[in-house]
């Protein structure tokens, strides 16, 4: 599989256009935001909780990262489909895709450099907010367990988001539709979970499964549940083979 | 080299092309011709692996273009009509790109890639971003493209248009340059191209072969005859033409068009058998004012025109 040079050229696209570079500052300016108030929030209530006799019981991972985390997910989910949207639907538009799929690569090999190269900007974006947690770290004792869970929740989810990104590219040769169609999917699946209230309850256990975000919850939490990375997981390559499917149906429309 | 047969393809309702066949020999250059919307494109997306045909075979290098797709695809280069580049990387960095994609080993990849630039002449402009290029400097990068990895096959769909006359000359040449050890089939619409490059053609109009071989078979298969124009002034018509008639070898006489007391006469021979000789002789003799004598030339061309325009007075095909 020679996923290799692809995923070169995919990174290198995204860092020699704007792209990349515009929607990491997006990225970190609003989560740094969103980091200061939820952060001076805590610290206002810990200084309160100190001076009332009664208080007590604040930890700065369920004060501060577990909000923090649960924000993160909603600004990804409006961002992650501009990150995937070009991968598949530029190419089409350009009709540098009818190159790239005669080079002796397979269709899936193609598709997982490219799902490889958004994961990895992805990754790079999520890893410069570890600034947080050390910002927390030269103030307070921190436990980096559910750091470490959370991260790894952030880094599931952020698959599923970008394998759903891909499949919505692999469908049109419209950067902005490929946008709008996967933020479609991922707010559908994100808000799944809500009409479990109103539904029978044998619905509402599986409505609620298929929730996107809840599945983060318990990552935050510092706990690692096998059944939450096997949603991710399964989530991920359902999405992948439907692009697969999709770049192959393509082809045969011609 | 590549063997097709009986390709067919349909687009929804729509047959692009239907039953083609034709067959490529090594080393040879192949001019694929055929007015627009022909289906020249489409057979060669079909020869370059990117969609499948709907009915027919196609084998390229001995393996077939469907079932054995990566070995097909490790033997060709292709460049599509559009040469589609990306604009976003420079012309170094994306020839590299091509060539480790395409499976040329590491060590080699440097030389590779420095040996297709100075071919297509695109040495100058190395570091510069491919969206910046011009045109003609794009359709070179997309020639070198293809050729990146020496692979034995190459399929070029319209590798000169758009481009200056000087840049036309320059990729016929090195077109031509690449016959012998690589195999190649070029798709255009410029005449004059395919008889300078070419060896052999393939015709196609609505999605069907209508004529394909070496150049100079098909214009003896078309034209029989080789023909001279004749412009004579003075005596009555009918004369003439029964003078010319009897000049040895000469097979038909007919008119042409004509001013007041010139007649335009249209001499056909045996093929290769030049009258024009005999014309002036008895012109001469006769005391005839001979105005022109002009051998009409057979090319390609006349062919194309004739097998082209032959097809379109025919009744609509039902399927297209």
């Amino acid at each position: 599989m020679k996923i290799w040079p692809i995923f070169k050229k995919e990174m290198r696209l995204y860092f020699t256009s704007p792209v990349a570079w515009v929607i990491m500052a997006v990225f970190l300016f609003i989560a740094g935001y969103f980091f200061y108030s939820i952060f001076s929030y805590y610290a206002r209530v810990s200084m309160q909780s100190a001076m009332n006799p009664m208080g007590g019981g604040l930890n700065v991972t369920d004060g501060v990262l577990r909000p923090l985390f649960s924000n993160f997910s909603v600004i990804l989910l409006l961002m992650m489909p501009l990150i995937t949207m070009r991968l598949f639907a530029e190419e089409r538009r350009s009709g540098t895709i009818e190159l790239l799929l005669t080079y002796p690569v397979r269709d899936g090999a193609v598709l997982l450099a490219k799902f490889l190269a958004a994961f990895a900007l992805y990754a790079l974006m999520i890893a410069l907010t570890l600034l947080y947690p050390a910002i927390i770290w030269y103030f307070a004792p921190l436990e980096w367990g559910p750091i470490l869970t959370g991260y790894a929740g952030l880094l599931l989810m952020g698959a599923t988001f970008i394998a759903v990104g891909v499949f919505a590219s692999s469908l049109t040769e419209n950067q902005i539709v490929a946008a709008l169609v996967s933020f479609l999917i991922l707010l559908m699946f994100w808000v799944v979970g809500w009409s479990a209230d109103f539904a029978d309850p044998a619905l509402a256990r599986v409505l609620q499964h298929l929730s996107l975000t809840e599945h983060n919850e318990s990552f935050a939490k510092g706990v690692f549940e096998t059944k939450d990375v096997i949603f991710y997981v399964n989530f991920t390559l359902v999405a992948l083979f439907l692009a697969l499917r999709s770049l192959e149906a393509r082809r045969w429309k011609g | 080299m590549i063997e097709v047969q009986n390709l067919t393809k349909h687009y929804g309702p729509v047959t692009a092309i239907r039953d083609v066949s034709f067959s490529v020999a090594p080393g040879e250059i192949v001019g694929f011709l055929g007015p627009n919307g022909a289906g020249k494109s489409t057979t060669m997306r079909i020869l370059s692996c990117f969609m499948p045909a709907s009915g027919g075979t196609a084998k390229v290098a001995g393996f077939d273009v469907f079932s054995e797709s990566m070995e097909v695809r490790r033997r060709i280069g292709y460049l599509p009509e559009s040469v589609p580049l990306y604009t976003e990387l420079r012309v170094a960095a994306y020839l590299d790109f091509v060539a480790e994609t395409k499976g040329v080993p590491r060590g080699e990849r440097k030389k590779r890639v420095a040996e297709a630039m100075d071919r297509c002449r695109i040495a100058d402009v190395q570091n510069r971003l491919i969206g910046k290029l011009s045109k003609g400097y794009r359709q070179r990068v997309g020639l070198a493209q293809a050729i990146v990895s020496d692979p034995a096959v190459l399929i070029l769909d319209e590798p000169t248009i758009g481009l200056d006359p000087r840049q036309i000359t320059e990729i016929r040449e090195l077109i031509k340059g690449l016959a012998g050890e690589h195999t190649v089939i070029l798709s255009t619409h410029i005449l004059p191209e395919v008889s300078m490059v070419c060896s052999s053609v393939v015709i196609i109009n609505k999605g069907v072969i209508v004529a394909q071989g070496p150049i100079d078979t098909l214009v003896e298969q078309f034209f029989p005859t080789a023909r001279v124009e004749v412009e004579i002034a003075g005596p009555s018509p009918a004369a003439v033409r029964e003078a010319l008639r009897v000049i040895p070898g000469v097979v038909s006489v007919s008119d042409l068009p004509g001013f007041d007391g010139i007649g335009r006469y249209v001499v056909e021979s045996s093929r290769g058998r030049d009258v024009r000789g005999e014309v002036f002789r008895l012109a001469a003799q006769q005391r005839w004012d001979l105005r022109e004598l002009r051998r009409m030339g057979m090319t390609l061309e006349e062919v194309f025109l004739h097998v082209v325009a032959g097809e379109q007075s025919e009744p609509e095909a039902p399927t297209s």
